[in-house]
């Protein structure tokens, strides 16, 4: 409580408690909304499941800051509200026509127009006639076709609507109109018609329009149309995850063994010692690499790794020069005095006095392991599963984002990173300076 | 990162009588060949320690292995009587002179006597043949491959830190002048900045200094093909060392500068530097003798974890700059497969390492007139 009041006055403190806060929040709403397996499926599904998206488009709120719009994308299928579907019989079978309205504002082409036709019949394939109507009124012919079973239907593909648009490219040139000099597509309202024929009863097509715009989504998407929403998301738990565990088990084992060390003295600190010294000479990372190529890349062996090797670290050589004052106070001889054990002479009295030493240092370690984790995720040593911040910013490297201009999509994983780095270590800053005053006057 | 606070030297040793310049030497002299000797010690035991965890799986076995196989086989391929035989009896004698070669390399020994075996090997960097890499003078021997790497790694790593440290130095000695000064409290505010690694820094100015910007270079050490004479290749590696330095310097120089600024107020509320003051002593001289030579073995031993910190990072900063260094030779090695030249350069980085605390120490022993003598080698 106190602590809490003392952390008020320092607004970095604040701000970063603050962003912790939020990142939980997200955290339990990425787990809650979306579940493993559906994050595992949208991560790992292949181009059943990335279909609907452009492949390298920024976020939609890119467009907040530039003047001309670039057209999001979006996809209209049957249950879609707006979608309309009726139905007629003929003499051998259906007439269906299907209405696909949207809302075209932009000021630029979008990357490709797609229709998804499912069509269900025994011998004869359904004939359907695909038709736009644009806001200034005119009916453009797309295309006459008999549909076989899934089957994609891509406007830029269409030679012949190129040859009918007069040599324009198909997704551009639906959208201008032939009598105006302007290079700029028309805004309003477009509804594109299917009329299927149908020669069989029950017979009926499934349909499906997709347009793939210059932006998708709130996080954008990346060279695998992948929706980066959801490594976005589902990295921050494994983050946060990662950061603390790691940081915990360190700084708890750290501690205890310091203590133990300095309590029983003699052979076993001076074990203690030289495992220290061996282990600062021990290469951390080239380690690591060692591990995630031989035995696992496993997020939980790699965290297990860290710990064993974060354990006799730089901090137990400060933990153990407090313990050593602790250990010559009077109180400690009075509970030898009384007879207390070694094992509860440790717990109960040398290690609660180093508590406040141990929570800063703790909430500093926790954005050390949390870019641990995305510098091995950078190396190609990341969970083989999971999606995490990491593995966004190594596709990104990895397929060229930095010499094409994606940008975006290395620079939001990195903020998050950063977010969380800089927020842990804000609030651990100030801590250090409350449990130690030592540094409070400078 | 947050081990600022600590220092290497445990026991600082009790306050010795300073006896003339030719004993300070001696003790100099003894301390450093005790602490070279301690740690080899435990290099070797580190080392020691790398190889079993490459050997728990059998790895280091497997190199040896293939390459019998591959020799053995290279070598009958030449062999006109091996030729001769019918296609069984040549299994059959590949397989026994598979044998008998193993058992002379000691393959057959138990582990624990072949894991020393290994560990001289090791030491020595005598790894054998690499199957995929190639060092680009052509040479297939793993030493080769990683020896031919270590110049560049070790030139970016050693400029960097020498700007590192001296700037770091100059910007505390300048805030502790100017405390609760606004540039002071921006510093503060920016110290938690080094909670990142360098390499997310270097992302961020290839973003802008390459990408956006295209003054500097994405990545490399010198331009392709390399310019001719002295003086331009000279331009183009500083050219590309200009990114990965100042990723290096932005990603620890507010720690640095705000944890060192601390000791320096610390050490200049002593009662002697204000007596110093009193004897209007000018303030360059009070700096220099009073406040920033007691303050040296405390910042070297926190710029020692900041150099390790540093060290075990090099290999994803280089992978991120592309910088032809001992750590992407790492990277590469593990995008291929190639076991030996992993455990090689993790054995290299470990040399490295404890080198590095060799030389902090040193300097160490130089500027901390308490150090003790010979004692280095029972202490820290």
């Amino acid at each position: 409580m106190k602590t809490l009041r003392e952390l008020s006055k320092y607004p970095s403190a604040l701000a970063g408690l603050i962003i912790i806060l939020d990142l939980v929040a997200v955290s339990i709403y990425a787990v809650v909304t979306i579940p493993y397996s559906e994050a595992i499926r949208l991560w790992r599904g292949g181009e059943d499941v990335w279909y609907r998206s452009p492949r390298n488009a920024p976020p939609t709120w890119t467009n907040f800051f530039r003047r001309e719009k670039l057209p999001a994308t979006f996809s209209l299928s049957l249950e879609s509200e707006s979608v309309t579907r009726s139905e007629k019989e003929t003499a051998d079978g259906k007439e269906i026509i299907i209405t696909f309205p949207f809302d075209f504002s932009y000021d630029t082409f979008p990357q490709e127009l797609a229709l998804y036709l499912d069509p269900v019949y025994e011998e004869k394939q359904p004939y359907i006639s695909v038709t736009m109507t644009t806001p200034d009124g005119r009916d453009l012919r797309i295309a006459d076709f008999a549909v076989s079973p899934s089957q994609t239907y891509l406007f830029s593909q269409d030679t012949r609507l190129t040859r009918r648009l007069g040599g324009l490219v198909p997704h551009e040139g639906v959208f201008l109109n032939p009598e105006f000099e302007s290079k700029t597509p028309i805004k309003g309202d477009y509804v594109i018609t299917i009329k299927a024929l149908t020669f069989e009863k029950d017979a009926d097509l499934r349909a499906e329009f997709v347009m793939f715009g210059q932006v998708a989504g709130w996080a954008g998407t990346d060279h695998l149309r992948r929706d980066l929403s959801i490594a976005l998301l589902w990295g921050t738990p494994v983050a946060l995850m990662f950061g603390l565990l790691a940081a915990f088990g360190t700084s708890v084992a750290t501690m205890v063994i310091a203590a133990v060390g300095v309590w029983y003295s003699g052979w076993v600190d001076g074990l203690i010692q030289r495992i220290t010294e061996v282990n600062l000479l021990i290469p951390f990372i080239p380690m690591l690499i060692m591990i995630g190529t031989f035995y696992s890349r496993s997020i939980w062996v790699i965290l297990s790794a860290t710990i064993l090797l974060s354990v006799f670290g730089g901090s137990i050589i400060t933990y153990r020069a407090v313990f050593l004052q602790i250990k010559e106070s009077p109180y400690i001889e009075a509970a030898r005095a009384y007879g207390a054990g070694n094992a509860r002479i440790i717990l109960s009295y040398l290690i609660p006095r180093i508590i406040p030493l141990l929570i800063p240092q703790l909430v500093i370690l926790i954005p050390a392991n949390v870019f641990l984790e995305a510098s091995l995720a950078v190396i190609g040593l990341g969970d083989p599963i999971l999606p995490t911040w990491g593995k966004v910013i190594t596709d990104a490297i990895g397929n060229g984002a930095l010499y094409q201009g994606h940008y975006y999509w290395i620079l939001e994983p990195a903020f998050l990173l950063m977010l969380t780095g800089l927020a842990f270590a804000m609030l651990g800053f100030v801590l250090d300076r409350i449990f130690n005053p030592r540094l409070r006057g400078i | 990162m947050s081990e600022q606070s600590i220092t290497l030297q445990p026991g600082a040793a009790p306050v010795e009588k300073i006896k003339s310049n030719n004993s300070a030497l001696l003790r100099i002299l003894r301390y450093t060949f005790f602490k070279i000797a301690s740690l080899f010690v435990t290099v070797i035991v580190a080392i020691y320690l790398t190889i079993l965890i490459a050997n728990m799986g059998g790895y280091v076995d497997e190199i040896q292995r293939a390459q019998i196989r591959e020799e053995l086989q290279q070598h009958s391929f030449n062999d006109p009587a091996f030729k001769a035989l019918a296609p069984e009896a040549r299994t059959v004698r590949m397989e026994e002179m598979i044998r008998i070669r193993e058992k002379r390399l000691g393959l057959d020994q138990p582990f624990a006597i072949r894991s020393f075996r290994f560990l001289s090997n090791a030491l020595t960097l005598n790894l054998g043949w690499a199957q995929n890499m190639t060092s680009d003078s052509g040479s297939k021997q793993v030493r080769n491959i990683m020896l031919e790497r270590l110049p560049p790694t070790l030139f970016l790593f050693a400029s960097s830190n020498i700007i590192l440290f001296f700037a770091s130095i100059a910007i505390a000695l300048s805030l502790s002048r100017r405390y609760a000064s606004p540039l002071d409290k921006v510093i503060v505010a920016l110290a938690p900045t080094g909670s990142a690694p360098a390499w997310f820094y270097g992302v961020f100015l290839i973003v802008i200094f390459a990408a956006v910007l295209r003054i500097l270079p994405y990545g490399g050490m010198v331009d392709a093909p390399p310019p001719e004479t002295p003086f331009e290749y000279f331009l183009s590696l500083m050219k590309h060392l200009a990114l990965p330095l100042f990723a290096i310097t932005l990603n620890t120089i507010f720690l640095n500068a705000y944890n060192w600024r601390t000791f320096f107020l610390i050490y200049s509320s002593e009662d002697y530097v204000e007596m110093a003051k009193a004897k209007g002593l000018s303030s360059r001289m009070l700096e220099q003798r009073y406040i920033l030579r007691p303050t040296l073995p405390t910042i070297i031993s926190t710029f020692a974890l900041t150099l390790i910190t540093l060290w075990t990072g090099a290999p994803i900063l280089e992978g991120v700059f592309n910088w032809p260094g001992l750590g992407r030779t790492l990277l590469q090695a593990v995008g291929q497969y190639e076991t030996s030249v992993i455990v090689g350069s993790t054995v290299i980085f470990a040399y490295m390492l404890a080198f590095t605390v060799f030389l902090l120490d040193f300097i160490y022993a130089l500027v901390d007139p308490r150090v003790k003598v010979g004692g280095g080698s029972s202490h820290a």
